[in-house]
């Protein structure tokens, strides 16, 4: 039946949109991480969406396949203060970009309110369906 | 004369699950919105439920310029009906062909046009009762 389908469809959508707003929470939260358990500053990181075939052949899903590392140059500081400062003053600082974040955050949330409205939608449908006869 | 009441449905049967599919594949593309290289799918409803009820559905062949082109497989289908992709009004670089407003406008108006399915084969259904309890 495809419009239970839908759900399924909407709601791998919803999950994988979930999943990049975590990834995005995460770089922002560690913008400014100089270290981390590793004794090394926070790695910025991306997820890789692909389509992932849900119950049958039309329909198809979307899944995050991977969280990659982002692979953008690190940001250098000069901060002879700080306790992780090289020999020459400078601190090796995260390669998060908070305004490619915030563009990444707006982004995930229009789509998952936009799954949210294709699973309302069949929702009513589904009702409606019931209805016949009545 | 129970042939007769399934004759009398089946039109909009038909229709009914022709739009639960495409309401699909719509859903499909909204959640797919953000993955690379995924192309945007429809199916043209009009010649698709032709297709259904007269039982010979029309397979997308490939295109041949040369009497010696060996013919490939047939694309995906659906119902007998041909699943095509939609042309780009403004390709994205990382190969998706979603436009979500197109998919928006497509989707309201299945959900819409499923409804009036539904109203009709209640409708229907109401005047078999008539005739039937007189």
């Amino acid at each position: 039946m495809s419009l239970f389908n839908i759900f399924n469809i909407a709601g791998s959508g919803m999950t994988a949109q979930s999943q990049r707003l975590n990834v995005v929470a995460s770089n922002l939260a560690n913008a400014d991480s100089a270290t981390g358990p590793d004794g090394k500053p926070y790695h910025a990181k991306q997820v890789v969406f692909s389509t992932t075939p849900i119950a049958g052949q039309t329909g198809q899903g979307v899944k995050v396949s991977a969280v990659v590392e982002d692979n953008s140059p690190m940001k250098v500081v000069y901060d002879p203060k700080h306790p992780m400062a090289d020999a020459q003053g400078y601190v090796t600082m995260p390669n998060v970009n908070p305004v490619d974040e915030m563009v990444n955050m707006i982004s995930a949330s229009r789509s998952y309110q936009n799954n949210v409205d294709v699973l309302n939608t069949s929702k009513t449908l589904l009702l409606k369906t019931l209805t016949i006869g009545n | 004369m129970s042939s007769r009441i399934d004759q009398l449905f089946q039109f909009q049967q038909t229709a009914l699950n022709l739009r639960a599919v495409r309401q699909e594949l719509i859903a499909s593309n909204i959640a797919n919105a953000d993955t690379p290289n995924y192309k945007a799918k429809d199916i043209d409803f009009a010649s698709a439920l032709q297709g259904a009820l007269s039982g010979n559905g029309q397979k997308l062949q490939v295109a041949v310029t040369s009497s010696q082109h060996l013919a490939g497989a047939t694309g995906e289908s659906v119902m007998g009906a041909p699943v095509q992709y939609r042309n780009p009004l403004q390709p994205s670089a990382d190969g998706n062909t979603v436009d979500l407003d197109v998919e928006h406008a497509q989707f309201a108006d299945n959900a819409l046009r499923y409804e009036a399915s539904v109203t009709f084969v209640s409708n229907e259904a109401k005047n078999v009762l008539a005739a039937l309890q007189g």
